[in-house]
């Protein structure tokens, strides 16, 4: 059976959205993500339910955003603390918030246990291809060649190996229902990336277990980019390595139109 | 009531339940694998939580997500997973919700063994994460004081909130003795002021985090933690003392080193020394007080432990060279006879003490001469 959800427009500020002037630099896209998990929260009708879990890096303050139940994780294990309440908590909504550097790198762990446990949660991933926060290193995610703050001449895949494709990774494993990537470089993606967030959600409130959106987003600080090209940078050259789509979406999931 | 025989390990793992533990996180590693695979069968038929984490890093980590929810919530491993465990256990800290941890300790340092040991004593009692923290730390020397002692720690986490610690050794994990469990306690939910549990429609958003990025603040946070410590200093002490009344001679141990210690001092004093012992039940808080009225009293104290003496140090801060201080340990999973630290107390006994030499130096050099 096909279960239609209608398509709401906002043009306000989400009601899961504190004011809170924003930290992220001009042209980063952690705002963008940030707005579209809050419209999604609303739209779902459980912001009085949800709990969230932030990472450390840059979206380590993620907690200051949002009008919901918030934790602060040690750096890459969100998903093991979001486990910890989930399993006693079962009928709160829990997902967490991780950049690059900590879900794919220090929290590889984590995250690659609480997929494969099938754990009931959501994870908003947003890679940047490189740590933010610290001003620019090198990342699991950083691509060939490109230029860090701890890759100076460029990324060399033959001393500091290849770059991981985690949306792919994770969708091997049974425990996932949906995994999935987007982008945020323009309008259209965005709307899709909002879509795959609500999908994601939408699996976790029917207790069809792990969830994943990764989105591609830029870095135009520590990419020493214009907020313009940075999102350039994305579509020529992050899209080509990290493609979209849906990597894994379960037969339940695919029943729901949004 | 009736006294059953009960393992060490499982002995703890049934007295959690009993105190309404509505969540246990962990990993196996011996000797404590036993308190993982009993709770594995017990909590799902309770419809509890249980979880076997990816490491012990997953573990801590889980415990801290249950724990800023407000549950009653436990994890258990033994020393190197201890050490895994350091990370989490100092956001715990710094967060201020309330977590127990069960640590078995095994000989090390490394990968060491799966001997009994005390050798974590500093890394429990003076923090061992980073930043400035300290756990409650509880240190039974039998199973019925592991099970007391377990139902305790759930209290003292939830009155202070605060890291409550068991430290025990291999031995009194593994052993099977004859103790008397507490009746079953249903699950009650505090519903702390504190708790991330979700808002429920009922109150605003509560963040739980160890973020004071003003130093100030910061300083404020350690304080607190610091004025907390004071008050579990003052209101939480709890040892064991026997034969002190007349004693002319202390020996201080804690655990299994304690428990060895009591039948040594019953054989001495069949032989004439009026030597008695204070065994520390907490060892965080340290029982400061109970060792400074030794002064005056006693000629001389005997620390033993199974370990190069850790809590030596905090005794000779108690003592502030006041009375002479002698040392006796083993190391690496050895554990002391009776007869060695009876062959110890009557060293002590029958030799000219001085508190101006240091007891750790001139233990080694005993245990050197041994070799």
């Amino acid at each position: 059976m096909t279960t239609t959800i209608p398509n709401t427009l906002v043009y306000e500020r989400p009601i899961g959205f504190t004011e809170t002037p924003t930290h992220y630099c001009p042209g980063c896209t952690h705002g963008v993500a940030h707005h579209l998990i809050a419209e999604v929260l609303e739209e779902m009708g459980v912001i009085e339910k949800t709990i969230g879990v932030a990472p450390v890096g840059c979206s380590v303050f993620a907690y200051n955003y949002f009008d919901t139940d918030f934790v602060e994780a040690p750096h890459g294990r969100a998903p093991a603390m979001a486990t910890g309440i989930k399993r006693v908590l079962p009928d709160r909504i829990v997902f967490t918030y991780q950049g690059d550097g900590d879900l794919a790198s220090i929290g590889m762990g984590e995250i690659v246990h609480a997929a494969a446990r099938g754990e009931n949660l959501t994870v908003i991933f947003l890679n940047n291809a490189n740590f933010g926060m610290t001003g620019g290193q090198m990342a699991p995610t950083t691509l060939p060649g490109m230029k860090t703050t701890s890759s100076p001449l460029g990324r060399d895949v033959e001393t500091q190996g290849f770059p991981i494709r985690m949306a792919e990774m994770l969708s091997t494993l049974d425990g996932v229902s949906y995994c999935v990537r987007r982008s945020l470089h323009d309008p259209k993606n965005i709307r899709l990336a909002k879509k795959a967030i609500r999908m994601a959600f939408e699996t976790q409130a029917r207790g069809l277990g792990f969830s994943m959106v990764e989105l591609l987003s830029t870095c135009p600080t520590n990419w020493d980019m214009t907020p313009v090209n940075a999102l350039k940078f994305v579509e020529e050259h992050m899209v080509p390595f990290y493609p979209l789509g849906d990597y894994k979406v379960s037969e339940a999931i695919k029943q729901i139109k949004i | 009531m009736t006294r059953e025989l009960w393992k060490g390990n499982e002995a703890i793992a049934e007295a959690a339940v009993r105190a309404g533990l509505e969540a246990y996180f962990g990993y196996p590693i011996t000797p404590q694998t036993e308190i993982l695979e009993y709770l594995s069968k017990r909590m799902p038929q309770l419809g509890r939580a249980f979880v076997q984490a990816e490491s012990e890093l997953g573990a801590i980590n889980m415990v801290y997500g249950a724990a800023c929810s407000g549950v009653r919530v436990m994890s258990s491993s033994s020393s190197p997973g201890v050490s895994l465990m350091m990370e989490g256990l100092s956001y715990i800290a710094g967060t201020e919700v309330p977590a127990v941890l069960i640590n078995v300790m095994r000989g090390g340092p490394g990968l060491g063994n799966i001997a009994p040991a005390q050798g974590d004593y500093n890394q429990a009692v003076h923090g061992g994460g980073h930043g400035d923290y300290k756990p409650i730390v509880l240190a039974p020397a039998s199973v019925q004081e592991a099970i007391d002692l377990t139902a305790l720690s759930f209290d003292l986490a939830e009155k202070y909130r605060a890291i409550c610690m068991v430290i025990l050794d291999g031995s009194i994990g593994q052993m099977m003795e004859p103790a008397e469990m507490p009746d079953m306690q249903s699950i009650q939910r505090a519903h702390w002021d504190w708790a991330t549990d979700g808002k429920m429609g009922q109150r605003k958003r509560r963040i739980l985090s160890s973020i004071y990025l003003d130093p100030i603040q910061e300083e404020q946070m350690n304080l607190r933690l610091l004025s907390r410590q004071k008050t579990i200093q003052r209101e939480e002490v709890r040892y064991k003392e026997y034969f002190l009344d007349d004693a002319e001679f202390a020996v201080i141990g804690f655990g299994t080193a304690g428990r060895v210690a009591l039948s040594a001092v019953r054989q001495a004093r069949e032989k004439g020394i009026r030597v008695g012992l204070l065994r520390p039940i907490t060892v965080s808080p340290f029982p400061v007080h109970e060792v400074e009225q030794l002064i005056g009293r006693v000629s001389g104290i005997l620390v033993t432990e199974m370990n190069s003496g850790q809590m030596l140090n905090d005794v000779q801060l108690a003592v502030k060279g006041r009375v002479p201080v002698e040392f006796y340990g083993r190391m690496g999973g050895v554990v002391p006879f009776t007869e060695e630290i009876l062959h110890e107390i009557e060293r002590v006994a029958s030799s000219k003490l001085s508190a101006e030499t240091n007891p750790r130096d001139e233990w080694f050099e005993r245990m050197i001469g041994m070799r």
